[in-house]
């Protein structure tokens, strides 16, 4: 595998603003802040966090739909973090969207093959090209015969076959990086195997770049090559999937881990050590560590106190955690 | 223990549609002693929350069969008429539905709500049941204080607490959980399983939970039910079923279970579920079926395998017949 880095991320961040009233002063809901890693080509990597951590915002704001608060994106050397229109454009065939849920992505009134030719459109792809490539990523999502599907309206498909649509969509013009946005969270546990085994494939063929935002740490080890921790707009964890799954080191990455049930039926007869509390608010995030204040290792004047910053463990497996100072 | 607390014999729910009659429930039979904890594990469309309401006899007009026997201890709740079981409903069957974050009403405070059920089903004195409701609360780990609160100053994970709250306080001796967690995050849904695992240590009340996650089913489950296009195929204790699912489509689900601590390759079951409007005549799970054979073109009984549990396959044919 090439060791080249397609994507750079340095301490973005991406506030949104908040007022109160019509004079009343604004706030802002820091919901990625200070975010910094690099993807190489071909590599996939798993965003793991609950709802709110940001996990999302921060895949939005790497493909541009957000305009970042702060930081540098450089994607393939080039810095895209303040693009406008038309070098945005050119950004956005580059990269693709798997959206979560596949029925809010697709409008309900096209048909597969306007689905996929809008982008293609957009992007100016000669029309002899089109239905070409319309064929090919179809074939490779497996929405096959593509003669019956083509025609189709998406409430034709069943849930898997909508997603499949999805990310044949994303992969049209043929782009380095994807952003999968919880791409199976809304299918039944036999499909959602069906569509990551999908997309490990398309990714494997085509040496994408894969961003995998989950909260289901269970996949993460049969999809991906990292695993980031995302705790209230901040990357706690970072380390190879292996690494992490055997050796978590920051204590809400311990906590993720463990409450994670195989099936067994002595699961029934435990209580499962949970932090307490919930994650905090974004608007006035804790001072220090955010996660002090469900923490079992919480030092006062320490944690509460000083934020820490990211220590490399081991090779590859960062942390930010005092502990580890 | 004993004598089953619930039990539904033959029950059929279909529904009459545009397109012909979904068969949404379809001969389900099982029962489940008091105390005792049963999964109902299933895909989407598999008829799970179609069994959960037909129990509750919650039905929408669209009806087309309701038929069979449901009985708690000795009465069968299909004789009753609707004031019958508008006694049963909620007394002695509660429920926690499967959009339950949306179903507070945001205008009435938490503790009304939750005390909402004693008022109305058991006729309690307000004052009484706002106490009784603020115990409840505390119970699944709210504090009393926030009985007070609007359903938008909660938490996702306060709210479905405060649900919970709310099919306990009658002190029901079933209580069905519809997918209680699936909206949850994951470190919300482990505290829910908590509070719902130190319920039923306490008080010994009979759950029936309602999941598509396996994993998540062995948190609660002594005994598993697995449904497929609105028949059960299997039904096992909890030990049997975790350690060796014995229904194709049992195994098959297994296999597609991704866990972090074991290596293990994963498998999914290709082509989808039947459609229910016109299932195929014999064994329902035939076509996505690894192991199907002639036999499979009739349909296949529950059978009695040795380790007491019941498996609707033909493989299963030689080792004794129920």
């Amino acid at each position: 595998m090439e060791e080249k880095i397609l994507l750079s991320v340095k301490n973005l961040c991406k506030w949104f603003e908040l007022r109160k009233g019509l004079f009343g002063k604004a706030g802002y809901v820091k919901a990625v802040d200070g975010v910094s890693f690099d993807l190489k080509r071909g590599d996939a990597i798993s965003l793991v966090g609950e709802s709110g951590s940001g996990k999302t915002t921060l895949g939005k704001t790497i493909l541009r739909l957000y305009k970042p608060t702060k930081g540098t994106i450089i994607f393939e050397g080039r810095d895209i973090t303040n693009l406008k229109s038309k070098q945005l454009l050119e950004y956005r065939r580059e990269t693709g969207l798997v959206q979560q849920d596949p029925y809010g992505a697709i409008p309900p009134f096209m048909t597969i093959r306007r689905v996929l030719e809008e982008p293609l459109a957009i992007h100016k792809i000669p029309k002899p090209e089109r239905i070409k490539r319309i064929y090919n990523v179809l074939e490779e999502v497996r929405l096959t015969p593509v003669e019956d599907f083509i025609g189709k309206y998406p409430h034709m498909l069943s849930g898997g076959q909508q997603q499949r649509l999805v990310i044949a969509r994303a992969m049209i013009l043929y782009p380095k990086l994807i952003v999968a946005d919880e791409p199976v969270s809304m299918l039944d546990a036999s499909v959602r195997i069906e569509i990551l085994t999908l997309l490990k494939e398309l990714q494997k063929k085509h040496s994408l770049s894969v961003i995998y935002i989950t909260h289901d740490l269970s996949t993460t080890r049969y999809f991906s090559e990292w695993i980031y921790i995302m705790y209230a707009g901040n990357l706690v964890e970072r380390a190879p999937t292996k690494a992490l799954l055997k050796n978590p080191l920051h204590p809400y990455s311990r906590a993720l881990l463990n409450i994670i049930p195989d099936p067994d039926a002595e699961n029934r007869f435990k209580i499962k050590d949970v932090p307490p509390g919930e994650p905090p608010s974004l608007v006035n995030p804790p001072e220090g560590c955010r996660f002090h204040p469900r923490c079992i290792h919480f030092k006062d004047g320490v944690c509460n106190k000083k934020v820490p910053e990211e220590i490399e463990v081991e090779k590859d497996h960062f942390v930010r955690c005092w502990l580890y100072d | 223990m004993g004598k089953p607390l619930l039990e539904v014999k033959n029950l059929c729910t279909y529904f009459k549609t545009r397109k012909g009659i979904v068969k949404a429930v379809d001969n389900v039979s099982f029962y489940v002693k008091k105390g005792e904890t049963i999964a109902v594990i299933g895909e989407s469309g598999c008829g799970k929350s179609s069994l959960a309401k037909s129990i509750m006899r919650l039905l929408p007009r669209n009806i087309h069969t309701y038929k069979g026997e449901i009985y708690l201890e000795d009465k069968d709740l299909m004789k009753l008429n609707e004031d019958g079981m508008n006694e049963v409903r909620w007394k002695k069957i509660s429920m926690v539905s499967q959009a339950a974050l949306n179903s507070l009403n945001p205008v009435i405070k938490v503790g009304q709500q939750v005390a909402e059920p004693l008022i109305i089903h058991n006729g309690i004195d307000k004052k009484i049941a706002l106490e009784r409701a603020k115990k409840t609360l505390s119970m699944v780990g709210i504090p009393e204080t926030f009985a007070d609160r609007y359903p938008f100053e909660l938490s996702g994970g306060m709210k479905q607490r405060a649900i919970i709250a709310m099919a306990l306080i009658t002190d029901p001796d079933i209580i069905i959980l519809d997918e209680p967690t699936s909206a949850l995050d994951v470190l919300t849904q482990a505290s829910i399983m908590n509070v719902l695992k130190t319920i039923k240590d306490k008080t010994a009340k009979t759950f029936m939970f309602i999941t598509h996650d396996i994993a998540v089913s062995s948190e609660l489950a002594d005994k598993v039910a697995v449904m497929y296009a609105g028949q059960i195929v299997e039904l096992a204790s909890a030990e049997e079923f975790y350690k060796t699912p014995l229904h194709p489509y049992s195994i098959k689900l297994m296999a597609s279970v991704p866990t972090l601590r074991a290596d293990k390759k994963l498998e999914f079951i290709p082509g989808t579920p039947p459609s229910l409007i016109d299932p195929p005549k014999g064994c329902r799970f035939a076509e996505r079926c690894p192991w199907r054979f002639e036999r499979c073109r009739d349909e296949p009984p529950l059978f009695l395998t040795g380790n007491d549990s019941l498996v609707k396959c033909w493989l299963y044919e030689s080792k004794g017949r129920k």
